[in-house]
């Protein structure tokens, strides 16, 4: 099928006004929220429908184009950074809350309805626990293909826990129902599979999610220390004393100061680290265990504590913590985020690590993480105009990431693999892990046209099961070979 | 296993045999893969709350050592089951009532290490808890009766083993009160560790347990939940038997188990397809996972039992666990009947990339893989 058929039929299933070829218009899709890497699509297309994203999806599979979906392109690893030679199908339009079924912790939703709407629809009685930074904007699709989490997810868990069913669009077209409001459908747990595949299996047209009654008491503090190894043994400490914070959240001296400049919070300027817990769950729980985390924070020489008096100081220590990424532009030009993680029991040994390596390589480094889950988020501050300045923060941000990978961690805790740390993917995986990973991927999508070059270091063709070698068709465009 | 794919040998890896009778009634296997040399805890790394197990570690072996450090793994699947190895448990997804807030085993792998037929051994996740580097092929072998590979390693998050435990419970003969009252428990602004309900010979018992400094208090606040249902609760603080009691309405010796998967808010039907059958239930019920036993049926009874459910419930799935060895070639232990599902088709083809050679434990799985 040529080009222009392609682009005929996708304008019959979804209308010409959902179907872009235009630069202008396509300018707008090249990068999701990592702009380092930027690609244009031949075309970008917006389905109203699961039936019509199946009929795209469809199209692209009998024409052999490789495609890409996209929610609110929030996700901070180029996991929906267009194919040039391939369609963007842009799930937005699908945003309707088919059903809050209260009674049995259940929402229905279509991929394009964000995080927070959500928890808005059950709240104040229930909540979503998942809270990504970007959930006023980030969509529910998103965050199935990244599995995403957020501040409370050592607490309450990641996506994963909380997808009980998913209606799927395979990339052969076909529409599939996975679980439903039920747990324990029999058969494989494919939504398992599916959740954090990153757009390489399918796209999810209807998610049924699993929500929480909100807890009875929430408190919070924000500690202020001389240095990060001190928290780091406050966050050691209140975890081996079994207590598991709904969040806990370090920040170096240089995220405090970058910080408090964009929210006036009250954070003060020359402390070396701040630590924010917050407890929730009953009342009386939560008390005993408050008074347990104050007294392990003056034990390891706290300089100052702050205690949320009420929520509106609650939404303040949090409004600090949750702009410390945009924050980051008030002191560096350039920052490259990264998003190791590390057993939390190597925290001061990895910290003092990432302090060196930054010496070496001359550029500041900030830290702001969830030292909850040992998720660290090192931002690597460089100026773009300098010479070479970009090309040394890209290596010493690669150089964090093998410090963690060699710590026993993992090259990213929530922004995903995508196409920004395919090329670490060999540090954590060995080739036979790569292909078990692939056979999954071909059980889905056994003509790679799904997102493809992503996730993967290295793009990998799926043999036909069983049966007599026939070409693939990205083989065939001369995209890739066989190898 | 390489040999055994070669040679079409069919494997089934095995643990300690608790649950070797789930699924469909296959042919015995060519060859049983025991994991009972591969028992060792690789590592406890208490301070990260992890632990690296190999599948043939029995789960109270592992507990026992967790505990010395006040922890644990969040799975307390049926005491019957004392020899259970954490491979088993994780390859039939099994669990107990701590499943209502720590979640399925799914949920607590954090890494896992496989061997395919092909003789690959290969492995997904890591050690941290927050990881989404590649595929997560722990959740697609958990639950998956063996018909992917063999289970070689499993990382595993780990959980405070409780200071103390209380219970709020109370009863009635009303399965719509019953009903009420374990989803008033659910939605309360509390914090359980498990919620559970039992019914047997028409009277009925919800049973709210919590763990922590002060469970107790906490226990309090389900006092208040349960009178303004219009039951009578009572506080147990030496709660273990009440819980052992939950665990075993999951199996039966001899007798018929089937688990119906619904929701909060079908409990008393659930009671209702039981009660005629004489069947008696034990329910997750803020998870709306039931377990249906008929304790003492016969071959006939069990047959039917199964049939009077299904057309009762359906289209809840109505899953098969224990039945009387005779019973069980006249049932799909899965209930799976459409043949031309999407889903089942997803699944085949799953299996076909994973085991080609088509030889871990077939035909015990759903629609025959």
């Amino acid at each position: 099928m040529g080009f222009d058929l392609v682009l005929e039929e996708l304008r019959t299933i979804c209308g010409p006004e959902h179907v872009f070829i235009h630069p202008h218009q396509l300018h707008t899709f090249e990068s999701d929220g990592l702009a380092l890497y930027r690609a244009s699509p031949r075309v970008a297309v917006l389905p109203g429908t699961a039936e019509e994203t199946s009929r795209v999806v469809r199209v692209c599979h009998d024409a052999g184009i490789p495609w890409v979906a996209r929610g609110s392109g929030t996700g901070l690893s180029g996991g929906a950074l267009p194919h040039k030679e391939g369609a963007l199908i842009v799930m937005s339009r699908l945003r309707t809350i088919i059903e809050v079924d209260l009674a049995n912790q259940r929402v229905v939703v279509e991929p394009g309805v964000t995080n927070a709407e959500v928890s808005k629809a059950v709240g104040p009685t229930h909540f979503y626990p998942p809270d990504p930074s970007s959930q006023i904007v980030c969509s529910i699709g998103g965050n199935i293909a990244e599995n995403s989490g957020g501040a409370h997810c050592f607490k309450y868990g990641f996506t994963t826990n909380y997808v009980t069913g998913l209606e799927v669009v395979l990339p052969s077209g076909e529409i599939v129902t996975l679980g439903g409001k039920e747990l324990d459908r029999p058969g494989y747990d494919l939504i398992g599979a599916f959740i954090g595949s990153e757009g390489t299996l399918g796209i999810a047209t209807k998610i049924t999610l699993k929500v929480m009654p909100s807890p009875e008491d929430v408190r919070t503090l924000v500690a202020y220390f001389d240095g990060t190894e001190p928290a780091g043994k406050t966050v050691s400490d209140i975890v081996a004393a079994g207590i598991v914070p709904a969040a806990i959240e370090m920040m170096d001296n240089m995220s405090i100061r970058a910080c408090e400049d964009a929210t006036h919070a009250g954070y003060p300027p020359d402390a070396g680290a701040a630590l924010i817990v917050e407890l929730d769950g009953s009342e009386a729980e939560c008390k005993t265990r408050f008074e347990d985390v104050l007294e392990i924070c003056h034990r390891n020489d706290a300089n100052d504590v702050r205690v949320a008096a009420d929520d509106a100081e609650r939404q303040l220590i949090w409004k600090a913590r949750k702009a410390a990424f945009a924050a980051m532009g008030r002191v560096a030009r350039d920052y490259y985020v990264q998003d190791s993680v590390i057993p939390r029991t190597k925290l001061s040994e990895v910290l003092g690590r990432i302090d060196e390596l930054a010496d070496e390589h001359g550029l500041p480094v900030a830290n702001v993480f969830h030292a909850g889950d040992g998720n660290l988020h090192p931002l690597v501050c460089y100026d773009a105009r300098n010479e070479g300045e970009a090309h040394r923060a890209e290596e010493l941000a690669g150089a964090i990431v093998t410090a963690c990978v060699d710590a026993g961690g993992s090259i990213t805790g929530e922004h995903g693999v995508g196409v920004d740390k395919k090329k670490f993917m060999t540090k954590m995986f060995s080739e036979a892990d790569l292909g078990a990973f692939q056979r999954l991927r071909c059980a889905f999508d056994p003509e790679g046209l799904a997102n493809p070059e992503k996730v993967m270091p290295t793009p990998r063709l799926c043999g036909e099961v069983p049966g007599p070698y026939r070409r693939h068709p990205i083989e065939k465009a001369g995209l890739a070979e066989r190898f | 296993m390489r040999d055994c794919a070669d040679k079409g040998v069919s494997l089934r890896p095995v643990g300690s045999g608790t649950k070797l009778r789930w699924g469909r009634t296959t042919p015995d296997p060519d060859l049983e893969l025991a994991t009972d040399r591969l028992n060792r805890v690789l590592e406890h790394n208490a301070g990260d709350f992890t632990a690296v197990m190999q599948p043939g570690v029995k789960l109270a072996d592992a507990q026992q050592i967790l505990a010395d450090k006040d922890q644990m793994v969040a799975l307390d699947p049926p005491l019957q089951d004392s020899a259970a190895t954490l491979g088993g448990i994780v390859a039939t997804g099994d669990s107990g009532p701590l499943r209502h807030r720590f979640n399925a085993p799914r949920d607590l792998i954090l890494g896992i290490t496989v061997a395919l037929s092909d003789g690959t051994v290969a492995r997904s996740g890591g050690q941290v808890i927050k990881n989404v580097a590649g595929y997560d092929l722990g959740k697609l072998f958990a639950g998956s009766f063996g018909t992917l590979g063999l289970i070689l390693e499993l990382t595993l998050r780990l959980h405070p083993l409780p200071p103390g435990t209380a219970t709020a419970t109370a009863e009635t003969d009303d399965p719509d009160a019953l009903e009420r009252t374990a989803s008033a428990l659910a939605h309360a602004h509390i914090e359980t560790n498990s919620l559970d309900l039992a019914w047997s010979a028409g009277r009925g018992r919800v049973l709210a347990r919590f763990g922590g400094a002060e469970p107790a208090q906490q226990a309090e606040a389900a006092r208040r939940v349960i009178e303004d249902e219009g039951l009578d609760p009572v506080m147990i603080e030496d709660d273990a038997k009440l819980w052992e009691r939950q665990r075993a309405g999951q199996r039966s010796d001899g007798g018929l188990v089937v688990r119906v998967s619904g929701l909060q808010g079908e409990a008393a039907r659930v009671i209702r397809a039981a009660e005629p059958l004489g069947g008696s239930v034990v329910g997750r019920a803020g998870l709306g996972l039931y377990w249906v036993k008929l304790e003492h049926a016969g071959v006939a009874e069990a047959v039917a039992g199964v049939r009077e459910m299904r057309s009762h419930l359906g289209p809840l799935p109505c899953v098969v666990l224990d039945a009387p060895q005779a019973a069980r070639p006249a049932m799909d232990p899965w209930g799976w009947e459409k043949a031309d599902d999407g889903a089942l088709r997803l699944m085949r083809s799953v299996k076909a990339r994973f085991d080609p050679a088509g030889v871990c434990n077939p035909g015990i799985f759903v629609g025959g893989i």
